[in-house]
Protein backbone atom coordinates (compact mmCIF):
# COMPACT_ATOMS: atom_id res chain seq x y z
CA UNK A 1 0.00 0.00 0.00
CA UNK A 2 2.56 2.69 0.92
CA UNK A 3 4.29 1.48 -2.58
CA UNK A 4 1.03 2.52 -4.19
CA UNK A 5 0.55 5.74 -2.39
CA UNK A 6 4.24 6.69 -2.76
CA UNK A 7 3.87 6.07 -6.66
CA UNK A 8 -0.04 7.35 -6.73
CA UNK A 9 1.52 10.93 -5.13
CA UNK A 10 4.42 10.99 -7.52
CA UNK A 11 2.57 10.44 -10.41
CA UNK A 12 -0.47 13.16 -9.25
CA UNK A 13 2.31 16.22 -8.50
CA UNK A 14 3.78 14.64 -12.16
CA UNK A 15 0.63 16.30 -13.49
CA UNK A 16 1.55 19.41 -12.08
CA UNK A 17 5.11 19.80 -12.00
CA UNK A 18 5.25 19.10 -16.27
CA UNK A 19 4.45 22.10 -18.46
CA UNK A 20 3.38 20.30 -21.05
CA UNK A 21 1.09 18.14 -18.53
CA UNK A 22 -0.23 20.64 -17.04
CA UNK A 23 -1.53 22.80 -19.66
CA UNK A 24 -3.19 19.31 -21.09
CA UNK A 25 -4.70 18.64 -17.62
CA UNK A 26 -5.57 22.10 -16.80
CA UNK A 27 -4.76 25.26 -18.86
CA UNK A 28 -6.04 24.49 -22.13
CA UNK A 29 -9.45 22.45 -20.71
CA UNK A 30 -10.12 25.24 -18.93
CA UNK A 31 -9.02 28.04 -21.25
CA UNK A 32 -11.41 26.44 -24.11
CA UNK A 33 -13.99 26.04 -21.89
CA UNK A 34 -13.96 29.70 -20.56
CA UNK A 35 -13.72 30.56 -24.57
CA UNK A 36 -16.91 28.76 -25.03
CA UNK A 37 -18.91 29.91 -22.43
CA UNK A 38 -18.18 33.38 -23.15
CA UNK A 39 -18.32 33.33 -27.18
CA UNK A 40 -20.57 30.11 -28.08
CA UNK A 41 -23.48 30.44 -25.80
CA UNK A 42 -23.79 34.02 -27.26
CA UNK A 43 -23.71 32.37 -30.70
CA UNK A 44 -25.25 29.29 -29.98
CA UNK A 45 -27.65 29.62 -27.10
CA UNK A 46 -28.44 25.78 -27.60
CA UNK A 47 -25.33 24.86 -26.66
CA UNK A 48 -25.72 25.63 -23.00
CA UNK A 49 -27.95 22.45 -22.80
CA UNK A 50 -25.33 20.45 -23.58
CA UNK A 51 -22.38 22.99 -22.38
CA UNK A 52 -21.78 20.37 -19.22
CA UNK A 53 -20.98 17.04 -20.70
CA UNK A 54 -19.55 18.40 -23.56
CA UNK A 55 -16.99 20.55 -21.45
CA UNK A 56 -16.76 17.91 -19.32
CA UNK A 57 -15.66 15.17 -21.98
CA UNK A 58 -13.11 17.50 -23.69
CA UNK A 59 -11.44 18.06 -20.67
CA UNK A 60 -11.13 14.12 -20.45
CA UNK A 61 -9.99 13.84 -23.76
CA UNK A 62 -7.12 16.47 -23.34
CA UNK A 63 -5.70 14.89 -20.40
CA UNK A 64 -6.54 11.26 -20.86
CA UNK A 65 -6.13 11.06 -24.76
CA UNK A 66 -3.43 14.05 -25.17
CA UNK A 67 -1.74 14.39 -21.97
CA UNK A 68 -1.62 10.95 -20.85
CA UNK A 69 -0.17 8.42 -23.65
CA UNK A 70 3.35 10.90 -24.13
CA UNK A 71 5.04 10.37 -20.90
CA UNK A 72 4.03 6.35 -21.02
CA UNK A 73 6.03 6.27 -24.44
CA UNK A 74 8.89 9.06 -23.26
CA UNK A 75 9.58 6.96 -20.15
CA UNK A 76 9.53 3.49 -22.14
CA UNK A 77 11.81 5.07 -24.99
CA UNK A 78 14.30 6.50 -21.82
CA UNK A 79 14.63 3.43 -20.16
CA UNK A 80 12.91 4.47 -17.06
CA UNK A 81 10.46 1.47 -17.61
CA UNK A 82 13.22 -0.92 -17.25
CA UNK A 83 14.76 1.06 -14.05
CA UNK A 84 11.06 -0.03 -12.17
CA UNK A 85 11.03 -3.47 -13.87
CA UNK A 86 14.50 -3.90 -12.09
CA UNK A 87 12.63 -2.77 -8.72
CA UNK A 88 9.99 -4.37 -8.80
CA UNK A 89 7.29 -1.85 -10.17
CA UNK A 90 4.80 -3.88 -11.72
CA UNK A 91 3.50 -3.40 -15.18
CA UNK A 92 -0.24 -3.06 -13.90
CA UNK A 93 1.11 -0.19 -11.52
CA UNK A 94 2.98 1.56 -14.41
CA UNK A 95 0.09 1.90 -16.51
CA UNK A 96 -2.80 2.10 -14.34
CA UNK A 97 -1.34 4.86 -11.62
CA UNK A 98 -0.60 7.23 -14.48
CA UNK A 99 -4.29 6.90 -15.72
CA UNK A 100 -5.24 6.95 -12.33
CA UNK A 101 -3.80 10.11 -11.30
CA UNK A 102 -4.66 11.87 -14.83
CA UNK A 103 -8.29 11.03 -14.18
CA UNK A 104 -8.02 12.79 -10.99
CA UNK A 105 -7.18 15.60 -12.52
CA UNK A 106 -9.64 15.50 -15.45
CA UNK A 107 -12.32 14.79 -12.55
CA UNK A 108 -11.21 18.11 -10.73
CA UNK A 109 -11.90 20.24 -13.96
CA UNK A 110 -15.18 18.08 -14.79
CA UNK A 111 -15.98 19.53 -10.66
CA UNK A 112 -15.02 23.00 -11.80
CA UNK A 113 -17.17 22.95 -14.91
CA UNK A 114 -19.86 21.27 -12.91
CA UNK A 115 -20.27 23.61 -10.67
CA UNK A 116 -19.48 26.83 -12.45
CA UNK A 117 -21.12 26.37 -15.54
CA UNK A 118 -24.39 27.49 -14.69
CA UNK A 119 -23.82 30.48 -12.56
CA UNK A 120 -20.90 31.61 -15.35
CA UNK A 121 -22.67 31.01 -18.54
CA UNK A 122 -26.08 30.19 -17.65
CA UNK A 123 -25.43 26.13 -18.87
CA UNK A 124 -28.11 24.02 -17.94
CA UNK A 125 -27.11 21.88 -14.70
CA UNK A 126 -27.83 18.12 -14.29
CA UNK A 127 -31.59 16.90 -13.69
CA UNK A 128 -29.61 13.67 -11.87
CA UNK A 129 -26.44 14.42 -10.02
CA UNK A 130 -26.48 10.91 -8.86
CA UNK A 131 -26.37 9.49 -12.75
CA UNK A 132 -24.35 12.72 -13.83
CA UNK A 133 -21.46 11.58 -11.40
CA UNK A 134 -21.59 7.94 -12.67
CA UNK A 135 -21.35 8.71 -16.13
CA UNK A 136 -18.59 11.31 -15.61
CA UNK A 137 -16.57 8.27 -13.40
CA UNK A 138 -17.44 5.54 -16.32
CA UNK A 139 -16.02 8.04 -19.18
CA UNK A 140 -13.03 9.10 -17.66
CA UNK A 141 -12.42 5.29 -16.93
CA UNK A 142 -13.06 4.27 -20.97
CA UNK A 143 -10.95 7.55 -21.90
CA UNK A 144 -8.32 7.12 -19.25
CA UNK A 145 -7.93 3.80 -20.88
CA UNK A 146 -7.69 4.01 -24.11
CA UNK A 147 -5.28 6.97 -23.65
CA UNK A 148 -3.29 3.91 -21.83
CA UNK A 149 -3.46 1.68 -24.92
CA UNK A 150 -2.52 4.46 -26.80
CA UNK A 151 0.90 4.90 -24.41
CA UNK A 152 1.40 1.34 -24.72
CA UNK A 153 1.08 1.03 -28.73
CA UNK A 154 2.70 3.98 -30.11
CA UNK A 155 6.52 3.41 -30.84
CA UNK A 156 7.45 7.02 -30.81
CA UNK A 157 6.19 10.77 -30.01
CA UNK A 158 5.22 10.95 -33.35
CA UNK A 159 3.26 8.18 -33.43
CA UNK A 160 1.58 8.82 -30.17
CA UNK A 161 0.12 12.08 -31.41
CA UNK A 162 -1.01 10.72 -34.94
CA UNK A 163 -3.24 7.62 -32.65
CA UNK A 164 -4.13 10.54 -29.80
CA UNK A 165 -5.74 12.66 -32.87
CA UNK A 166 -7.23 9.89 -34.78
CA UNK A 167 -9.55 9.22 -31.77
CA UNK A 168 -9.21 13.04 -30.36
CA UNK A 169 -10.66 14.91 -33.70
CA UNK A 170 -13.24 12.91 -34.62
CA UNK A 171 -14.75 12.39 -31.16
CA UNK A 172 -14.70 16.62 -30.85
CA UNK A 173 -16.32 16.99 -34.16
CA UNK A 174 -18.80 14.21 -34.40
CA UNK A 175 -18.92 13.33 -30.86
CA UNK A 176 -22.26 15.83 -30.03
CA UNK A 177 -19.95 17.60 -27.81
CA UNK A 178 -20.76 20.92 -30.78
CA UNK A 179 -23.35 19.80 -32.48
CA UNK A 180 -26.38 17.48 -31.27
CA UNK A 181 -26.14 14.18 -33.31
CA UNK A 182 -29.49 14.30 -34.71
CA UNK A 183 -28.03 17.08 -37.53
CA UNK A 184 -25.44 14.80 -38.70
CA UNK A 185 -26.25 13.20 -42.29
CA UNK A 186 -26.99 9.04 -41.88
CA UNK A 187 -23.64 8.11 -42.89
CA UNK A 188 -21.57 10.58 -40.44
CA UNK A 189 -24.12 9.17 -37.76
CA UNK A 190 -23.13 5.79 -38.08
CA UNK A 191 -19.15 6.91 -37.82
CA UNK A 192 -19.99 8.66 -35.06
CA UNK A 193 -21.67 5.47 -33.21
CA UNK A 194 -17.83 4.36 -33.13
CA UNK A 195 -16.56 7.06 -30.96
CA UNK A 196 -16.24 6.73 -27.07
CA UNK A 197 -17.58 10.56 -26.87
CA UNK A 198 -20.61 9.83 -28.62
CA UNK A 199 -21.57 7.15 -26.30
CA UNK A 200 -20.67 9.61 -23.42
CA UNK A 201 -22.64 12.29 -24.75
CA UNK A 202 -25.55 10.05 -25.30
CA UNK A 203 -25.71 8.84 -21.66
CA UNK A 204 -25.15 11.85 -20.11
CA UNK A 205 -28.25 13.25 -22.03
CA UNK A 206 -30.20 9.73 -20.87
CA UNK A 207 -29.52 9.39 -17.95
CA UNK A 208 -27.78 13.15 -16.07
CA UNK A 209 -30.03 15.26 -18.44
CA UNK A 210 -33.09 13.93 -18.90
CA UNK A 211 -32.95 14.47 -22.62
CA UNK A 212 -33.99 11.98 -25.86
CA UNK A 213 -31.09 10.26 -27.04
CA UNK A 214 -30.35 8.69 -30.25
CA UNK A 215 -29.00 5.86 -29.58
CA UNK A 216 -30.36 3.67 -26.09
CA UNK A 217 -28.56 5.10 -23.12
CA UNK A 218 -28.15 2.05 -21.60
CA UNK A 219 -26.13 0.38 -24.82
CA UNK A 220 -23.87 3.56 -24.39
CA UNK A 221 -23.17 2.48 -20.83
CA UNK A 222 -22.33 -0.70 -21.57
CA UNK A 223 -20.57 0.18 -24.79
CA UNK A 224 -18.59 2.36 -22.18
CA UNK A 225 -17.56 0.00 -20.14
CA UNK A 226 -16.74 -2.80 -22.20
CA UNK A 227 -14.21 0.07 -24.12
CA UNK A 228 -12.75 0.73 -20.39
CA UNK A 229 -11.98 -3.20 -19.85
CA UNK A 230 -10.93 -4.26 -22.78
CA UNK A 231 -8.63 -0.99 -23.55
CA UNK A 232 -7.15 -1.89 -20.14
CA UNK A 233 -6.73 -5.30 -20.81
CA UNK A 234 -4.88 -5.21 -24.13
CA UNK A 235 -2.68 -2.23 -22.62
CA UNK A 236 -1.76 -4.99 -19.96
CA UNK A 237 -1.50 -7.52 -22.37
CA UNK A 238 0.95 -5.33 -25.15
CA UNK A 239 2.41 -3.80 -22.52
CA UNK A 240 6.47 -3.66 -23.33
CA UNK A 241 9.20 -2.46 -20.56
CA UNK A 242 11.35 -1.46 -23.42
CA UNK A 243 11.25 -0.88 -27.20
CA UNK A 244 14.46 -2.83 -27.55
CA UNK A 245 12.75 -5.75 -25.57
CA UNK A 246 11.91 -8.90 -27.52
CA UNK A 247 9.67 -10.42 -25.08
CA UNK A 248 6.59 -8.43 -26.62
CA UNK A 249 3.15 -10.46 -26.49
CA UNK A 250 0.69 -9.63 -29.51
CA UNK A 251 1.05 -7.00 -32.41
CA UNK A 252 0.05 -3.89 -31.92
CA UNK A 253 -2.37 -3.89 -34.00
CA UNK A 254 -4.37 -5.59 -31.53
CA UNK A 255 -5.46 -2.33 -30.01
CA UNK A 256 -8.31 -2.44 -32.51
CA UNK A 257 -10.24 -4.96 -30.84
CA UNK A 258 -11.36 -2.15 -29.24
CA UNK A 259 -14.12 -1.48 -32.08
CA UNK A 260 -15.58 -4.35 -31.32
CA UNK A 261 -18.02 -3.20 -28.77
CA UNK A 262 -19.22 -0.28 -31.01
CA UNK A 263 -19.23 -2.57 -33.54
CA UNK A 264 -21.21 -4.59 -31.45
CA UNK A 265 -23.28 -1.66 -30.57
CA UNK A 266 -24.09 -1.07 -34.35
CA UNK A 267 -25.51 -4.19 -34.90
CA UNK A 268 -27.69 -3.84 -31.94
CA UNK A 269 -28.78 -0.23 -32.12
CA UNK B 1 34.88 -23.70 -0.70
CA UNK B 2 33.08 -20.09 -0.99
CA UNK B 3 29.33 -20.66 -2.42
CA UNK B 4 28.39 -19.92 -6.08
CA UNK B 5 25.97 -17.09 -5.80
CA UNK B 6 26.27 -16.23 -9.66
CA UNK B 7 26.10 -19.19 -12.36
CA UNK B 8 25.92 -19.25 -16.06
CA UNK B 9 26.57 -22.21 -17.99
CA UNK B 10 26.89 -22.15 -21.76
CA UNK B 11 24.55 -19.34 -22.18
CA UNK B 12 24.23 -17.40 -25.49
CA UNK B 13 22.08 -14.76 -27.06
CA UNK B 14 21.21 -13.90 -30.52
CA UNK B 15 19.65 -11.15 -32.17
CA UNK B 16 18.07 -12.75 -34.81
CA UNK B 17 21.02 -13.38 -37.12
CA UNK B 18 23.49 -11.77 -35.00
CA UNK B 19 25.64 -13.95 -32.18
CA UNK B 20 25.81 -11.44 -29.35
CA UNK B 21 27.22 -13.99 -26.61
CA UNK B 22 28.04 -16.94 -27.38
CA UNK B 23 27.96 -20.49 -25.15
CA UNK B 24 29.71 -18.71 -22.02
CA UNK B 25 29.80 -20.14 -18.53
CA UNK B 26 31.44 -18.48 -15.46
CA UNK B 27 30.92 -18.58 -11.73
CA UNK B 28 30.78 -15.75 -9.39
CA UNK B 29 31.22 -16.67 -5.29
CA UNK B 30 29.82 -14.55 -2.27
CA UNK B 31 31.55 -11.57 -1.33
CA UNK B 32 33.40 -11.18 -4.56
CA UNK B 33 33.76 -8.09 -6.98
CA UNK B 34 33.94 -9.67 -10.36
CA UNK B 35 34.79 -7.44 -13.61
CA UNK B 36 33.19 -8.00 -16.72
CA UNK B 37 35.79 -6.41 -19.43
CA UNK B 38 35.47 -6.18 -22.96
CA UNK B 39 35.38 -3.45 -26.13
CA UNK B 40 31.85 -1.90 -27.87
CA UNK B 41 30.01 -4.83 -28.27
CA UNK B 42 31.63 -7.93 -26.98
CA UNK B 43 28.62 -9.13 -25.05
CA UNK B 44 29.02 -6.70 -21.60
CA UNK B 45 25.80 -5.26 -21.79
CA UNK B 46 23.91 -8.42 -23.05
CA UNK B 47 24.88 -10.70 -20.02
CA UNK B 48 24.20 -8.12 -17.78
CA UNK B 49 20.61 -7.43 -19.11
CA UNK B 50 20.02 -11.15 -18.92
CA UNK B 51 21.04 -12.08 -15.82
CA UNK B 52 18.83 -8.87 -14.36
CA UNK B 53 16.00 -10.31 -16.09
CA UNK B 54 15.41 -7.56 -18.63
CA UNK B 55 15.76 -9.92 -21.47
CA UNK B 56 15.63 -13.73 -22.22
CA UNK B 57 18.64 -15.92 -22.95
CA UNK B 58 18.64 -17.60 -26.15
CA UNK B 59 20.49 -20.75 -24.29
CA UNK B 60 21.91 -21.92 -21.35
CA UNK B 61 20.92 -21.59 -18.47
CA UNK B 62 21.30 -18.53 -15.87
CA UNK B 63 21.12 -18.95 -11.89
CA UNK B 64 21.26 -16.10 -9.15
CA UNK B 65 20.88 -17.67 -5.70
CA UNK B 66 18.67 -20.61 -7.05
CA UNK B 67 16.24 -18.28 -9.30
CA UNK B 68 16.14 -18.20 -12.88
CA UNK B 69 16.10 -14.51 -13.61
CA UNK B 70 14.18 -15.11 -16.95
CA UNK B 71 11.44 -16.95 -14.85
CA UNK B 72 11.08 -15.54 -11.43
CA UNK B 73 11.44 -11.79 -11.42
CA UNK B 74 9.55 -11.06 -8.26
CA UNK B 75 11.77 -13.27 -6.13
CA UNK B 76 14.99 -12.04 -8.70
CA UNK B 77 14.01 -7.75 -7.53
CA UNK B 78 14.51 -8.59 -3.68
CA UNK B 79 18.11 -10.10 -4.36
CA UNK B 80 19.76 -8.00 -6.78
CA UNK B 81 20.68 -3.93 -7.30
CA UNK B 82 21.53 -2.43 -10.72
CA UNK B 83 23.07 0.83 -11.66
CA UNK B 84 21.78 0.86 -14.98
CA UNK B 85 24.06 2.64 -17.66
CA UNK B 86 21.56 5.04 -18.61
CA UNK B 87 20.25 6.26 -14.97
CA UNK B 88 16.58 5.63 -15.99
CA UNK B 89 14.38 7.99 -13.89
CA UNK B 90 11.31 10.23 -14.75
CA UNK B 91 13.04 13.66 -15.01
CA UNK B 92 10.77 15.58 -12.63
CA UNK B 93 11.17 13.14 -9.72
CA UNK B 94 13.09 14.67 -6.66
CA UNK B 95 15.92 12.93 -5.31
CA UNK B 96 13.91 12.35 -1.87
CA UNK B 97 11.02 11.28 -3.38
CA UNK B 98 13.44 8.25 -5.61
CA UNK B 99 14.79 6.84 -2.91
CA UNK B 100 10.97 6.70 -0.81
CA UNK B 101 9.64 5.61 -4.25
CA UNK B 102 11.99 2.34 -4.86
CA UNK B 103 12.76 1.56 -1.52
CA UNK B 104 8.52 1.30 -0.80
CA UNK B 105 8.32 -1.28 -3.72
CA UNK B 106 11.04 -2.98 -2.27
CA UNK B 107 9.36 -3.32 1.06
CA UNK B 108 12.35 -1.21 3.22
CA UNK B 109 12.70 2.00 4.57
CA UNK B 110 13.84 4.79 2.73
CA UNK B 111 18.14 4.94 3.05
CA UNK B 112 18.27 8.83 2.91
CA UNK B 113 21.72 8.38 4.88
CA UNK B 114 23.10 7.12 1.14
CA UNK B 115 22.23 10.28 -0.20
CA UNK B 116 23.80 11.76 2.59
CA UNK B 117 26.97 9.58 2.43
CA UNK B 118 26.95 9.81 -1.75
CA UNK B 119 27.30 13.61 -1.75
CA UNK B 120 23.67 14.16 -2.32
CA UNK B 121 22.35 15.75 0.87
CA UNK B 122 22.18 18.86 -0.80
CA UNK B 123 20.25 17.91 -3.64
CA UNK B 124 17.45 15.95 -1.92
CA UNK B 125 14.86 18.36 -3.44
CA UNK B 126 15.96 18.60 -6.84
CA UNK B 127 14.79 16.82 -9.48
CA UNK B 128 16.67 14.46 -11.63
CA UNK B 129 16.76 16.21 -14.85
CA UNK B 130 18.77 19.17 -12.16
CA UNK B 131 21.52 16.74 -11.34
CA UNK B 132 24.53 16.62 -12.96
CA UNK B 133 25.85 13.68 -14.74
CA UNK B 134 28.28 12.76 -11.74
CA UNK B 135 24.95 13.24 -9.96
CA UNK B 136 22.34 11.60 -11.35
CA UNK B 137 24.86 8.16 -11.26
CA UNK B 138 25.40 8.80 -7.68
CA UNK B 139 22.03 8.72 -7.25
CA UNK B 140 21.27 5.58 -9.49
CA UNK B 141 24.05 3.45 -7.05
CA UNK B 142 22.36 4.66 -3.59
CA UNK B 143 19.02 3.50 -5.26
CA UNK B 144 20.37 0.13 -6.62
CA UNK B 145 22.41 -0.75 -3.21
CA UNK B 146 19.36 0.75 -0.49
CA UNK B 147 17.17 -2.83 -0.40
CA UNK B 148 20.93 -4.18 0.86
CA UNK B 149 20.55 -6.48 -1.88
CA UNK B 150 23.13 -9.88 -2.23
CA UNK B 151 23.86 -9.24 -5.44
CA UNK B 152 24.72 -5.84 -7.08
CA UNK B 153 25.45 -5.04 -10.89
CA UNK B 154 27.43 -1.65 -11.48
CA UNK B 155 27.38 -0.79 -15.28
CA UNK B 156 30.31 1.39 -15.64
CA UNK B 157 29.65 3.45 -12.32
CA UNK B 158 32.63 5.65 -12.07
CA UNK B 159 31.94 6.86 -15.76
CA UNK B 160 31.57 10.73 -15.22
CA UNK B 161 32.47 10.97 -11.57
CA UNK B 162 35.45 13.40 -10.28
CA UNK B 163 38.26 12.03 -7.78
CA UNK B 164 36.08 12.19 -4.68
CA UNK B 165 32.97 10.36 -5.51
CA UNK B 166 35.27 7.74 -7.54
CA UNK B 167 36.68 7.09 -4.30
CA UNK B 168 33.48 7.32 -2.19
CA UNK B 169 32.39 4.86 -4.43
CA UNK B 170 35.24 2.38 -4.30
CA UNK B 171 35.16 3.05 -0.42
CA UNK B 172 31.44 1.93 -0.78
CA UNK B 173 32.22 -1.04 -2.78
CA UNK B 174 34.57 -2.41 -0.41
CA UNK B 175 32.21 -2.05 2.27
CA UNK B 176 29.59 -3.87 0.73
CA UNK B 177 31.72 -6.16 -0.06
CA UNK B 178 32.88 -6.99 3.47
CA UNK B 179 29.36 -7.28 4.36
CA UNK B 180 29.19 -10.36 1.91
CA UNK B 181 27.39 -8.55 -0.85
CA UNK B 182 28.78 -9.98 -4.28
CA UNK B 183 29.63 -7.25 -7.58
CA UNK B 184 29.56 -7.66 -11.37
CA UNK B 185 31.20 -4.93 -12.10
CA UNK B 186 30.97 -4.23 -16.23
CA UNK B 187 33.63 -1.23 -16.73
CA UNK B 188 35.64 0.23 -19.15
CA UNK B 189 38.28 1.17 -16.77
CA UNK B 190 40.93 -0.88 -16.76
CA UNK B 191 42.78 0.86 -13.65
CA UNK B 192 39.58 0.46 -11.85
CA UNK B 193 39.12 -3.45 -12.75
CA UNK B 194 43.11 -3.78 -11.63
CA UNK B 195 42.29 -2.26 -8.26
CA UNK B 196 38.58 -3.37 -7.24
CA UNK B 197 37.72 -6.57 -8.92
CA UNK B 198 38.57 -10.25 -7.04
CA UNK B 199 38.75 -12.15 -10.90
CA UNK B 200 37.63 -10.17 -14.35
CA UNK B 201 36.49 -12.34 -17.36
CA UNK B 202 37.39 -10.62 -20.92
CA UNK B 203 35.27 -11.06 -23.74
CA UNK B 204 35.50 -10.44 -27.19
CA UNK B 205 32.85 -10.93 -29.87
CA UNK B 206 30.32 -12.58 -27.48
CA UNK B 207 33.25 -15.08 -26.08
CA UNK B 208 35.34 -15.25 -22.70
CA UNK B 209 38.71 -15.01 -24.00
CA UNK B 210 40.66 -14.58 -20.47
CA UNK B 211 39.48 -15.32 -17.20
CA UNK B 212 41.02 -14.94 -13.84
CA UNK B 213 42.52 -12.66 -11.07
CA UNK B 214 44.07 -9.48 -12.72
CA UNK B 215 47.22 -10.59 -10.85
CA UNK B 216 47.16 -13.64 -12.95
CA UNK B 217 46.13 -12.03 -15.85
CA UNK B 218 48.83 -9.87 -16.07
CA UNK B 219 51.51 -12.64 -15.31
CA UNK B 220 50.60 -14.82 -18.17
CA UNK B 221 51.04 -12.16 -20.75
CA UNK B 222 54.04 -11.95 -23.23
CA UNK B 223 55.36 -11.17 -19.24
CA UNK B 224 57.88 -7.77 -20.30
CA UNK B 225 58.41 -5.77 -16.49
CA UNK B 226 59.20 -2.62 -17.02
CA UNK B 227 62.54 -1.82 -14.88
CA UNK B 228 63.44 1.92 -15.20
CA UNK B 229 66.69 3.33 -13.59
CA UNK B 230 67.93 6.37 -12.99
CA UNK B 231 71.92 7.22 -12.02
CA UNK B 232 73.72 9.98 -10.93
CA UNK B 233 76.09 9.71 -14.13
CA UNK B 234 73.79 8.47 -16.45
CA UNK B 235 76.22 5.89 -17.43
CA UNK B 236 73.27 3.38 -18.55
CA UNK B 237 72.01 5.33 -20.85
CA UNK B 238 75.97 5.95 -22.64
CA UNK B 239 76.74 2.66 -23.12
CA UNK B 240 75.02 -0.92 -24.47
CA UNK B 241 75.66 -3.24 -22.04
CA UNK B 242 73.40 -6.46 -22.34
CA UNK B 243 71.79 -7.43 -19.18
CA UNK B 244 69.90 -10.97 -18.15
CA UNK B 245 66.58 -11.36 -19.57
CA UNK B 246 66.26 -8.37 -21.16
CA UNK B 247 64.52 -8.20 -24.49
CA UNK B 248 64.12 -4.44 -25.44
CA UNK B 249 65.83 -1.45 -24.14
CA UNK B 250 65.06 1.91 -24.22
CA UNK B 251 66.01 5.98 -22.79
CA UNK B 252 62.98 8.28 -21.60
CA UNK B 253 64.38 11.55 -20.04
CA UNK B 254 66.83 10.70 -16.98
CA UNK B 255 65.66 7.21 -17.31
CA UNK B 256 66.91 3.92 -18.92
CA UNK B 257 64.16 1.90 -18.96
CA UNK B 258 64.86 -1.79 -19.82
CA UNK B 259 61.70 -4.85 -20.33
CA UNK B 260 62.69 -7.58 -19.06
CA UNK B 261 61.24 -11.16 -19.03
CA UNK B 262 62.64 -12.08 -15.74
CA UNK B 263 63.36 -9.07 -13.60
CA UNK B 264 65.36 -10.38 -10.49
CA UNK B 265 68.58 -11.48 -12.17
CA UNK B 266 67.69 -8.32 -14.13
CA UNK B 267 67.67 -5.87 -11.27
CA UNK B 268 70.59 -7.77 -9.82
CA UNK B 269 72.52 -7.07 -12.84
CA UNK B 270 72.31 -3.73 -12.97
CA UNK B 271 72.67 -2.76 -9.22
CA UNK B 272 76.46 -4.92 -9.31
CA UNK B 273 77.03 -3.36 -12.91
CA UNK B 274 76.39 0.31 -10.87
CA UNK B 275 78.27 -0.71 -7.98
CA UNK B 276 81.61 -1.89 -10.28
CA UNK B 277 81.43 1.37 -12.33
CA UNK B 278 81.08 3.44 -9.10
CA UNK B 279 77.75 5.41 -10.35
CA UNK B 280 75.56 6.27 -7.79
CA UNK B 281 71.47 4.87 -7.92
CA UNK B 282 68.72 7.65 -7.61
CA UNK B 283 65.57 5.82 -8.63
CA UNK B 284 64.82 2.43 -9.63
CA UNK B 285 61.52 1.60 -10.30
CA UNK B 286 60.04 -2.41 -11.25
CA UNK B 287 56.49 -2.04 -12.99
CA UNK B 288 54.48 -5.36 -14.30
CA UNK B 289 52.40 -4.65 -17.08
CA UNK B 290 49.04 -3.59 -15.97
CA UNK B 291 45.76 -5.34 -16.66
CA UNK B 292 45.10 -2.19 -19.69
CA UNK B 293 48.12 -3.52 -21.24
CA UNK B 294 46.97 -6.95 -20.72
CA UNK B 295 43.72 -6.03 -22.11
CA UNK B 296 44.89 -4.32 -25.03
CA UNK B 297 47.43 -7.23 -25.95
CA UNK B 298 44.40 -9.78 -25.78
CA UNK B 299 42.41 -7.82 -27.91
CA UNK B 300 44.33 -6.66 -30.09
CA UNK B 301 45.32 -10.42 -30.80
CA UNK B 302 41.66 -11.14 -31.25
CA UNK B 303 41.67 -13.37 -28.52
CA UNK B 304 44.13 -15.85 -29.71
CA UNK B 305 46.00 -15.90 -26.74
Amino acid sequence: MTAFTNHFAFEFKTGLRNSTLLLMNYLFPLGFYAMMGLVMVEINPIFGDTMIPAMILFAMMASLLLGLPGPLVESREAGIFRSFKINGVPAFSILSIPALTTMFHALIVSAIIALTAAPLFGGLNPVNWGGFILITLLSAFSLGAIGALIGVIANNARSTVLWSQLVFLPSMLLGGLMMPLDILPESVRSFSALLPTTHAMQAYLGYAFGQETLFNPALSVSILTATGILAFGLAIYLFNWDSKSDARRGHPLMALLILVPYLLGLFLA
Amino acid sequence: MKEKIIQVENFSKVYGEFVAVDEISFQVERGEIFGLLGPNGAGKTSILECLEGIRKPSGGKLDILGVDPSREARKLNSLIGVQLQSSGLPANMHVEEAMRFFCSYHGVPARYDLLDRLGLKDKRDSQFQELSTGQQRRLALALAVAHNPPVIFLDEPTAGLDVGSRSELHSLMQEMKAGGSTIILATHDMAEAEKMTDRVAILLRGSIVAEGSPQDLTATGSGFTKVSIRTEQSLLQQNGTVFPAVSQRSVKDEYTIYFSVDPAPTVSALLAYLDEKEDKLIDLRVERPSLEERFLEITHAGGTQ
